[in-house]
């Protein structure tokens, strides 16, 4: 599918300058925080059985990110990692592909080999992932070589200390830097890194500085911080792509990434985007999971609906 | 046939949710009121005094976070443990205070009940001792209790149990952690108890159970920058007054302890165990009128 | 492709309900001596789910003289003693609480979700809570030693069975009272089931004495001579009838009755969780709530942006079989209650207001009523006078706090109130002004044991909850 075109849309005169963005940043409604939680909490009591069960695995296997972020990454890592991309489960091909790899830009060569004619996208993170404290050019730099290197889709860091010094115009300043370097082949995710912006007051702001700026989709965390995707910062999320859309048009996708490793976990996800954002969210164009072990949870529940037994981690592969 | 061997139980301390023995090595000899050798107990250091704190600190944001609801459910939970165990306690509190069976596990029953009352208290003691205040101006105003910190309890040195757990009760019903000296000649049932508290729900670290030598471990905890309250119910009077002046170092509250014939432990107690380690934080918040124009209704 | 939820039913093989019920008096199960009985239904398959004895005046009298014989020891007991009992209640409901939250659900046709995350866990946290009290009360503010009345004659509705005999057992028992309790007609399964509990936990026989039965059951309780405290949750108009019976007595009277509580939205109100609030306060238990937030108070200059909103969220949620877990809204508890709403409704369409509702599948047994919305609503018309008792929502404007406030004073009401707004002094100030006992800011419908609950003007006189729900059962 095609990238989504930022054109001129109906905010387009807030980014016109520093204190406009900024009047309308803190124009957004506040969250009440015991509010949101609770409303998250409520529908993570729902109860996703059967037929909806198996919908919502393979839809949650379809929407992965496949991710490795390690200093003790290779090439030989990321192709065990792009073939299980391409097929989760050797032994039921009935499984559907992941949506993504997702890996560091100098893997980006090697993980587009092993995902070679499948529907699996290369992600790369970029920006001086995760930190993102590196100088503008550094980072563009890092943006072009992933993008030459083949890769669908960038996963950006915002600039979370210029965000938190009110800088919000240099934050805006740098994602439309990325896009523009991602040109009209890669999708851009930002990501906020919610564990650091702390409050669900900036979570929101920092959701609509992304969706104004050009990103295709928004995203929680880098899964290297103490708190990654929860419940309520993804719901608050959802909320703001829902409320863009409505003002603009203009869809844009959430990725929930970081501490999400089990199949319950990913399900009650898929219930926030049913109930906040709606149907029109549940296609992995539009959700992701930013994950790595829940993968494996996600192929032990579905044997087990397919077997009726329970399964174990000996019968999925470990890469 | 010859009569069967019993297992003895190696008496450990309590601290941060486990069973260690003292870091020192040391052991001290437990005797009965006869002279019995009972048990080998940990003779605690300096250093198990120094680990209790940061167990202790380590579970107060936890526990005086906690609903105090919460924490009624836990502290109840205690009781029903004991219930449980009281026949094991009443042994103990026989030979650690020369009672008879029967009046040993009166004192049990107290002990286990005055749980049960403590639990009662967690989600009471602010309807009784906050409250809103009528201050003259449009101003919100309302004063609500809050646990002090990390408090030391020296356990009275006679009452072993009934003692014990009423120094304790109060002051982790309230949201206070506790690092507890057990009386130094009568430790059996405060180790013991630790064991019913690690089932019971109770986080661990939120009480922390030292023996030994209550005067050697109590100095070091009394002048601990990070212990905020001290309750000497079980130093004399010599030991006392050192205690409270180096407790004076970093203005610990402290809780002095009742004249030896003046203590009844059996007797129903009041709240004011609880009040000596509780903070009033008092909240202004303006209100104001309704619209510029300032009209009521 | 749409999410669609496969059935999540709970089980009911978990409760077993016994063909027939007879009354708890004196700690038995007997029938009532004229030998009436009546049957009650599930209200979302009007299934029949047993019979149950209907209690006559000569029951009435029988198990008042048997709770009388019962106070004098229950009351000479230590306080220590009684918190025993209590603190036995509490956790054997904890024990219980999926097995009654089925049965409440199957009697009332309230979600599961509802008895399972709010009415059972408050339930339990309310004995507990009054358990509590009872070797404390020299600590309660009332002087020391404070004494019992005597003998309460309490009056429950059927909107939340087990949690309002929880508000009026738990204080009764804690300061040495007991009681007979009379619940309601449509929902009398789960006061049987506590009889049972108060077996499980070794409660002395005629502490507690439950007499199912109708108006005329609850009439001649109340009236019975040898009552010295009568505690009454429901309606307005009855709870006129019981102040007027009392009259001249010594009886002591707390009531808790309706309501039409605002809920009222500022231009800066957290709008997610203020669409969460309203859905909450009108849409908890299908609006049948004495409390509910009937009333939405809307600034104007955010009307149209909230409604939206909220009309967007009312599509969402899930209405039929109230054992799914996956229910929002369940059954209307019974033909009349259906038969009130929808009269009310017909009249608010008649006075000009706009009715809106989400599509929803209605199932075609059973009381059910969509969830309803109505704007161009104004304070003259009925639907924002007259508690429906209902989900139905009635919208009105206001341009400022004054006239916020003066619209949600404006009715004979005083229960509830909410507030939303992010200014803290707002909320001071709002609360400050609103004549109404409970003032909710930034949420609504929270209820806790330690909170003192209960009425202004006609919703209402007495406290239940906290450490003021106390005075309602001692002689101070």
């Amino acid at each position: 599918m095609p990238t989504t075109a930022h054109t001129a849309h109906a905010l387009a005169d807030v980014t016109a300058s520093d204190s406009t963005l900024r009047r309308f940043l803190h124009g957004l409604p506040g969250v009440d925080a015991v509010g949101l939680e609770a409303r998250a909490a409520s529908l993570g009591t729902r109860s996703i059985k059967t037929t909806a069960k198996a919908y919502a695995i393979d839809l949650a296997i379809s929407m992965v990110d496949l991710t490795t972020l390690e200093g003790a990454d290779t090439p030989g890592k990321v192709r065990a990692l792009g073939a299980k991309a391409v097929h989760p489960d050797p032994t039921d091909r009935t499984t559907p592909a992941t949506a993504a790899v997702c890996v560091y830009p100098d893997m980006v060569p090697a993980a587009k080999e092993a995902v070679a004619g499948s529907t699996v996208k290369v992600a790369s993170v970029a920006t001086a992932f995760p930190a993102g404290r590196a100088a503008l050019a550094v980072k563009l730099a890092d943006v072009h070589e992933a993008v030459a290197a083949g890769a669908d889709e960038i996963d950006m860091v915002i600039d979370r200390g210029a965000f938190l010094a009110g800088n919000y115009m240099k934050v805006y300043d740098e994602i439309v830097a990325v896009k523009e370097a991602c040109g009209t082949s890669a999708r851009l995710k930002v990501i906020f890194e919610t564990g650091e912006l702390s409050t669900y007051d900036n979570i929101r702001r920092a959701s609509w500085l992304g969706m104004l700026a050009g990103a295709d989709f928004i995203k929680t965390s880098t899964g290297k911080v103490a708190v990654n995707a929860t419940p309520a910062n993804t719901l608050l999320m959802l909320e703001a792509v829902r409320d863009f859309r409505a003002q603009t048009g203009i869809q844009i996708g959430v990725k929930p990434a970081g501490g999400i490793r089990t199949s319950k976990d990913a399900i009650k996800f898929l219930v926030l985007v049913n109930e906040t954002a709606g149907e029109d969210w549940l296609s992995n164009h539009w959700f992701r999971f930013g994950a790595s072990s829940l993968l494996n949870d996600l192929l032990m529940q579905r044997q087990k609906l397919a077997t009726g037994r329970y399964s174990g981690p000996d019968y999925v592969t470990v890469d | 046939m010859s009569e069967r061997l019993t297992v003895f139980k190696t008496y450990k301390l309590y601290v941060g949710g486990k069973f260690p023995r003292s870091e020192s090595g040391r052991v001290y000899e437990v005797t009965d009121k006869k002279g019995n050798w009972l048990a080998n107990v940990p003779l605690s250091s300096r250093k198990d005094a120094r680990d209790a704190v940061v167990a202790a600190r380590k579970a107060f944001g936890g526990w005086a976070g906690a609903t105090a609801y919460n924490r009624g459910q836990i502290l109840y939970r205690i009781a029903e443990m004991l219930e449980g165990r009281r026949e094991q306690f009443a042994r103990e509190v026989a030979d650690a205070e020369g009672l008879s069976k029967s009046k040993a596990a009166v004192v049990v029953d107290a002990a286990i009940d005055r749980w049960v009352w403590y639990a009662g208290w967690t989600d009471k003691i602010a309807q009784v001792v906050g409250g809103g205040n009528p201050v003259a101006g449009p101003f919100f105003n309302l004063s609500s209790p809050e646990p002090t910190g990390v408090v030391t309890v020296l356990a009275p040195q006679e009452s072993s149990f009934l003692g014990l757990v009423s120094v304790i009760a109060p002051v982790i019903a309230t949201g206070n952690t506790a690092i507890v000296i057990a009386s130094e000649k009568s430790p059996l049932p405060a180790l013991s108890l630790g064991e019913v508290l690690a089932t019971s729900d109770l986080p661990g670290g939120v009480v922390n159970i030292l023996s030994g030598r209550t005067a050697e471990i109590a100095a070091p905890l009394a002048a601990h920058q990070d212990v905020n309250a001290i309750d000497l119910a079980g130093a004399d009077a010599v030991l006392a007054k050192e205690l409270e002046i180096a407790a004076a170092d970093n203005l610990k509250r402290v809780l002095r302890p009742q004249p030896v014939d003046e203590v009844d432990w059996s007797a129903t107690p009041g709240i004011d165990r609880m009040t000596a380690f509780l903070e009033t934080k008092t909240v202004w918040h303006p209100t104001g009128s309704l619209g510029a124009s300032g009209s009521s209704y | 492709m749409a999410f669609e939820y496969a059935p999540a039913p709970e089980s009911r093989a978990i409760v077993d309900i016994a063909p027939s019920y007879g009354l708890f008096i004196d700690g038995e199960f007997t029938e009532a001596a004229d030998g009436k009985v009546f049957k009650t239904v599930s209200p979302s398959t009007e299934e029949v789910l047993s019979e149950i004895a209907q209690a006559g005046p000569e029951d009435v009298d029988r198990a008042v003289k048997a709770a009388r014989k019962a106070f004098e020891k229950w009351s000479a007991l230590p306080g220590s003693e009684r918190a025993k009992y209590l603190f036995r209640i509490a956790r054997i409901i904890q024990e219980r609480s999926r097995e009654l939250a089925v049965l409440e659900t199957l009697d009332n046709g309230k979600p599961i979700k509802e008895t399972r995350d709010a009415d059972l866990p408050l339930v339990a946290a309310h004995f507990f809570y009054y358990a509590g009290w009872a070797d404390k009360l020299d600590h309660a503010g009332f002087g020391t030693d404070p004494r019992p009345l005597g003998v309460a004659g309490q009056v429950i509705p059927w909107n939340f069975p087990l949690l309002m005999l929880a508000w009026k057992i738990a204080p009764a028992l804690a300061t040495g009272n007991t009681v007979v309790l009379k619940p309601a007609e449509t929902t009398p399964l789960s006061a049987l089931f506590f009889a049972d509990i108060c077996r499980q936990a070794g409660l002395p026989k005629g502490v507690v004495n439950i007499l199912p039965g109708y108006g005329d059951t609850g009439a001649a309780l109340v009236a019975h001579p040898d009552v010295n405290k009568v505690a009454f949750t429901g309606s307005t108009a009855v709870g006129k009838e019981i102040a007027k019976t009392v009259a001249g007595t010594r009886k002591k009277l707390t009531l808790e009755l309706g309501g039409k509580g605002a809920n009222i939205v500022f231009d800066d109100a957290p709008i997610d969780q203020a669409v969460e609030g309203i859905v909450n306060g009108i849409f908890f238990n299908q609006g049948q709530v004495c409390c509910a937030g009937s009333r939405l108070l809307v600034q104007e200059s955010i009307q149209d942006e909230l409604l939206d909103s909220l009309k967007r969220r009312l599509t969402t949620l899930r209405l039929g079989d109230p054992l799914d877990k996956n229910t929002d809204i369940g059954a209307i508890n019974s033909e009349e209650q259906l038969s009130r709403i929808t009269s009310l409704v017909e009249q608010g369409e008649a006075e000009g207001a706009e009715r809106w509702s989400p599509a929803c599948e209605i199932p075609s047994s059973g009381y059910w009523f969509a969830p309803t919305l109505f704007t161009n609503v104004t304070q003259a018309h009925r639907i924002a006078r007259d508690e429906i008792f209902g989900p139905v929502l009635s919208v009105l404007t206001f341009r400022t706090p004054d006239e916020a406030v003066a619209k949600a004073n404006n009715t004979q009401y005083g229960l509830s109130a909410g507030i939303w707004t992010e200014k803290g002094s707002r909320i001071l100030a709002v609360a400050n002004k609103l004549r109404a006992g409970v003032v909710w800011s930034n949420t609504f419908n929270k209820f806790d044991p330690t909170s003192p609950f209960g009425g202004y003007k006609e919703s209402g006189f007495g406290r239940e909850g906290g450490r003021h729900g106390l005075e309602a059962y001692l002689d101070v």
